[in-house]
């Protein structure tokens, strides 16, 4: 048996698997983040906090109306699309002919609200989530122990990335869109609501973020400060692999999950600060991300 | 609400008290707890520390015998910058005789210093750092409840006796979490047991599953959780998914609270073994007094060990005082503080140490199996009492300036 | 543009600015002493303001917004901390130090994040700053989580004569080290540098074509108001007399961002104003209902953006008909 740098095999093929599990998460986010500056030119800070809005949303149903996990999933990020299309409508709407630092620092503002509020209502020890009884237990790979829930995270997250990359990229719909984000007088020329298609377009890209929420749920422990220590992370995935392309976003996110994973095993201590290091490198190398246009 | 019942609680006057007050420094004596009344600790301190200060007060009867006692709250935010701010301020301005509670230790240790120079006195619940009894301590300054050290050591002890004797940490990776790692290897090896490995994982940290795995590779047969909050939360949580208490191994947690196991649910915390030095459900005394705080606390949680303490030390200082008849020299009122045996109805007898360290029992719990939990504050079960005398520190291992060698 | 201050006319101080200068300090000597507030109070809330000048140096004069400035004003506090308790230099040593470590940091965050704009810029300090954060929590010097106090036996005489301990002395100290700061910031902006960095952040493209260095313009003016971030950082040590983790945690970064705007990005005063109001909310709610801070911070930042983009100087000078 040979082992690697005193690391098993085995072990080497587990925390791939969990890294993999990881980038999942950060693939679901910064496409979300990705769409949404596509579409709108707008850094949505808010991400994290709607996030953790999501899993708290699961947690509220099941405590407050016995609603379990699977129709979370798709309530809570309904709910949270209706506060985005909220937000679109009231806030956002005034800043696209400004300067886009000004969506940045008002989406940061409604960050620190959404959480100050949770904080306050629920206090910040956080909130017990169990995992869905179908999917307790776990199999047996030989190499490691992989929960049943870690599995289903995995899959449904790829194809969730996949389905949205296919809505943008090939459907009549994300057509559209990124004609929009082209040239929207063009477009509203045609006959096309290009405010409504602005509104959906961010509903849409913190809805995903909601889904990760309730997906994370079981995993994490549901406290208002879930979603500020992932959001930096999550700039810093999408710095890397460039805002521009959708697969981009997907493809970086998983791959820096599995690089992570990999740092876990051989320096612990540096698996927080690696994302940044290579943030760091590829700016020097290729200033505009691993997938994104010059700017 | 909560900002209504803050005020409340720390605006008014306790008691206005009998014409012979002259003794004390302006005529009352003023309590200041200071806490995190919106953060990580909120639960846990907060405004419930107010609340247990007031209680004291009150069970002290300081009113009849002519001494009127004033409390005011702060929220230090987590924030030393915050924290030092608010005590330099009610030192200076407002005449605050005693500061109560403080978690975070880097807000501790921030007005350790402060009040050291300002010759007032600081009597701490909330915090973990041992170095406050250690090479930061202060002859203005008592640490009442808990700190790292005793945690670790009861946690360790009692496992490696009741045959928990090999070990792997999951080591929060910053000066904190190294600490607890550090001493409580040094408690498993010094009663025969042997640390097999160790990982150190960033903080906070979201995902432990890749360093459970590790401890799972390992075989230990304890997993010691050296972190805290969040983290521990998160580990014994993501143990649980891992089945790795279904596959034999158990987790120790180093630093837990009343709180975090509330956070985690009794699902998925039962069988978790950890130390306290405080818990409602012992005797009923604690259970009559965990009554009357929840009542009186805005989201009606029971008294965590740290609001306990925070009753038992203002009691105490209460006490020193009627024999001192002065709150002018907090150097002083320490001094009799500590030449005066403890004794109130929470913690029971107990001494203060030459180094300011509050000398009782320890606890060991176990979170109960849902099962057998009877309410929702029905947590744990008593596993074994650690006696004061081998619960904290021995004096000359500290290295603190004050002691005579 | 986010910075819609009045443009500066040209070189040299308007007379008004003379007035408005005189008014600051005049309030600041009368809050302190005329008024009695508390001198430590106010120390706290001028160093909070040189750090926002700082910042708003970048945003307001060059047009980089960076999310990122905690990293300054840490590890110049830990540097600050750690010259004070570990090698018992005297107060303005251990500043300057602090101003220096915070300016070589500078150096090297800047020639990273000078290469992207808008945006990515806004990103790329926020993660280097939280790569910064991560080393502070884990590198023994900064103590971890227990953050490095100014121990009470340390001789907190600056200069040889001035007492820091006594409150009064403390604020005339930091009232000094201030106005240096500002006094600076002021000299830079209305200096030809300063003409070349507003006209960078007019129309870069045009600068280059005139001949300028434009990354190096940049980099000059992230170094310097690094260093003055870190001249406050390091000075906020001996006011509060700690240094500790939430000095280089993102929050901070957010705080002075907000501080900026709420007085008026691109203003002179503007930054002033917003440290004055904000520091003034910490404190006063600290004692009513801390739980609200992060609440109203938020409403802050989300009013200023939607409808007080000018901030309250900057509303102030379109009152006036005059840049402040």
């Amino acid at each position: 048996m040979f082992e690697l740098l005193g690391v098993s095999p085995q072990a080497l093929f587990g925390q791939l698997l969990l890294g993999l599990i990881n980038g999942a998460f950060y693939a679901m986010l910064s496409l979300g983040l990705a769409v949404i500056f596509g579409m709108l030119n707008v850094v949505n800070f808010a991400h994290g906090a709607l996030y953790m809005t999501g899993a708290f949303v699961a947690w509220l149903l099941l405590e407050f109306l016995g609603v379990g996990y699977w129709p979370a999933l798709l309530i809570a990020p309904l709910a949270v699309a209706v506060l985005g299309i909220a937000i679109e409508r009231t806030m956002l709407r005034w800043l696209y002919k400004l300067d886009h630092l000004y969506g940045l620092l008002l989406t940061f503002g409604l960050a620190l609200i959404v959480e100050g509020l949770f904080r306050n209502e629920y206090g910040s020890s956080g909130q017990p989530y169990q995992i869905p009884e179908t999917l307790q237990g776990g199999q047996n790979l030989g190499f490691m122990f992989l929960p049943n829930y870690r599995a289903w995270v995995v899959v449904a997250s790829l194809a969730i990335c996949l389905g949205t990359w296919y809505t943008i990229e090939r459907t009549k719909l994300g057509a559209y869109l990124r004609a929009a984000t082209e040239n929207p007088a063009l477009v509203q020329a045609f006959g096309i609501n290009v405010p409504r298609l602005l509104t959906f377009t961010y509903a849409g890209g913190v809805a995903l973020a909601a889904l990760a929420g309730v997906m994370a749920a079981p995993m994490v422990n549901v406290s208002p400060q879930m979603g500020s220590s992932l959001i930096i992370i999550v700039f810093a995935v999408v710095v890397i692999g460039g805002m521009g392309s959708i697969l981009g976003s997907i493809v970086t996110g998983f791959g820096l999950g599995v690089i992570e994973g990999l740092t876990k095993v051989f320096f612990p201590e540096a698996s927080n600060t690696v994302i940044f290091v290579i943030m760091a490198i590829v700016l020097l190398i290729k200033p505009a991300g691993l997938f994104g246009r010059a700017a | 609400m909560k900002t209504k019942l803050m005020a409340a609680a720390a605006a008014v006057a306790l008691s206005i008290g009998g014409a012979q007050a002259q003794q004390w420094s302006d005529g009352t004596i003023k309590i200041g707890v200071m806490n995190d009344m919106s953060g990580l600790y909120a639960d846990l301190t907060g405004i419930g520390s107010v609340i247990a200060a007031r209680l004291a007060v009150e069970d002290f009867k300081a009113a009849q015998k002519g001494m009127k006692v004033e409390i005011v709250g702060a929220d230090h935010q987590n924030k030393p910058d915050v924290g030092s701010g608010i005590v330099r301020k009610w030192i200076d301005e407002d005449k605050v005789d005693v500061i109560v509670d403080v978690p975070t230790s880097s807000v501790a240790l921030a007005v350790n210093e402060i009040v050291r120079e300002k010759n007032k006195v600081f009597l701490i619940s909330g915090a973990a750092a041992s170095d406050l009894t250690g090479a930061k301590c202060s002859p203005n300054t008592v640490h009442w409840t808990y700190d790292t050290w005793a945690l670790a050591n009861g946690t360790g002890k009692a496992i490696v006796k009741t045959g928990g004797d090999t070990w792997f940490f999951l080591t929060a990776d910053y000066a904190f979490g190294h600490a607890l790692e550090r001493d409580t290897a040094a408690v498993v090896e010094k009663n025969g047991g042997k640390v097999v490995g160790k990982v150190r994982h960033p903080f906070p940290g979201q995902d432990f599953s890749s360093f459970l795995l590790q401890a799972q590779n390992s075989k230990a047969k304890i997993i010691g959780l050296a972190n805290a909050g969040g983290d521990t939360i998160n580990s014994i949580k993501q143990a649980a998914e891992f089945g790795i208490v279904k596959g034999g191994q158990n987790l120790a947690g180093l630093l837990v609270f009343i709180s975090d196991v509330k956070a985690i649910g009794l699902q998925t915390a039962q069988g978790l073994i950890f130390t306290e030095a405080w818990y409602w459900d012992t005797n009923d005394v604690n259970r009559k007094f965990a009554e009357r705080f929840s009542a009186a606390h805005p989201k009606k949680v029971y008294p965590s060990m740290i609001h306990a303490g925070v009753y038992s030390a203002v009691t105490h200082y209460l006490k020193a005082l009627e024999q001192t008849k002065s709150d002018a020299d907090g150097k002083a009122v320490v001094a009799k503080m500590k030449s005066m045996p403890t004794d109130d109805p929470l913690f029971g007898k107990g001494t203060i140490r030459e180094d300011g360290r509050k000398i009782h029992d320890m606890y060991l719990f176990e979170v109960k199996k849902p099962a057998e939990s009877k309410g929702p504050w029905d947590l744990y079960k008593l596993r074994a009492t650690i006696p004061a005398a081998e619960a904290f520190r021995p004096l000359a291992e500290g290295g603190c300036p004050l002691v005579k060698k | 543009m986010i910075a819609q201050a009045p443009a500066i006319a040209a070189i040299g101080t308007p007379r008004h600015h003379y007035a408005a200068f005189a008014v600051m300090v005049a309030l600041a000597a009368l809050a302190q002493g005329a008024f009695g507030i508390y001198p430590v109070f106010l120390a706290k809330v001028l160093c909070f303001a040189l750090f926002a000048c700082a910042f708003n140096l970048l945003i307001g004069f060059v047009g980089l917004l960076s999310f990122g400035h905690a990293a300054f004003w840490g590890s110049a506090a830990y540097a600050s901390a750690h010259a004070a308790a570990k090698w018992g230099l005297p107060p303005e040593l251990c500043i300057l130090f602090a101003a220096f470590v915070a300016a070589a940091l500078g150096a090297v965050i800047g020639g990273f994040a000078i290469r992207r704009q808008g945006i990515y810029f806004a990103m790329i300090t926020l993660a280097f700053a939280q790569m910064i954060f991560f080393i502070a929590l884990q590198a023994k010097f900064t103590g971890g989580e227990d953050g490095l106090q100014i121990p009470t036996n340390y001789r907190r005489i600056a200069f040889g004569f001035l007492n820091l301990r006594d409150n009064a002395t403390l604020f005339w100290f930091v009232l000094g080290i201030f106005l240096i700061g500002f006094l600076v910031i002021y000299r830079v902006i209305h200096s030809p540098f300063g003409q070349v960095l507003k006209a960078i952040r007019e129309n870069q493209p045009r600068a280059i074509s005139l001949g300028y260095h434009v990354d190096r313009y940049k980099l000059v003016a992230f170094v310097l108001s690094a260093a003055l971030a870190g001249l406050a950082g390091g000075t906020k040590v001996f006011v509060t007399g700690s240094a500790a983790l939430t000095d280089v945690n993102w929050p901070m970064s957010g705080e002075v961002v907000l501080m900026a705007l709420l007085g008026g990005m691109g203003t002179i005063f503007g930054p002033v104003a917003g440290a004055v109001v904000l520091i003034t909310i910490e404190e006063f709610l600290a004692e009513r209902a801390g739980a609200w801070v992060s609440v109203i911070q938020g409403g802050i930042f989300v009013l200023c953006v939607l409808a007080f983009r000018r901030g309250i100087v900057g509303e102030l000078a379109r009152l006036l008909k005059k840049p402040l």
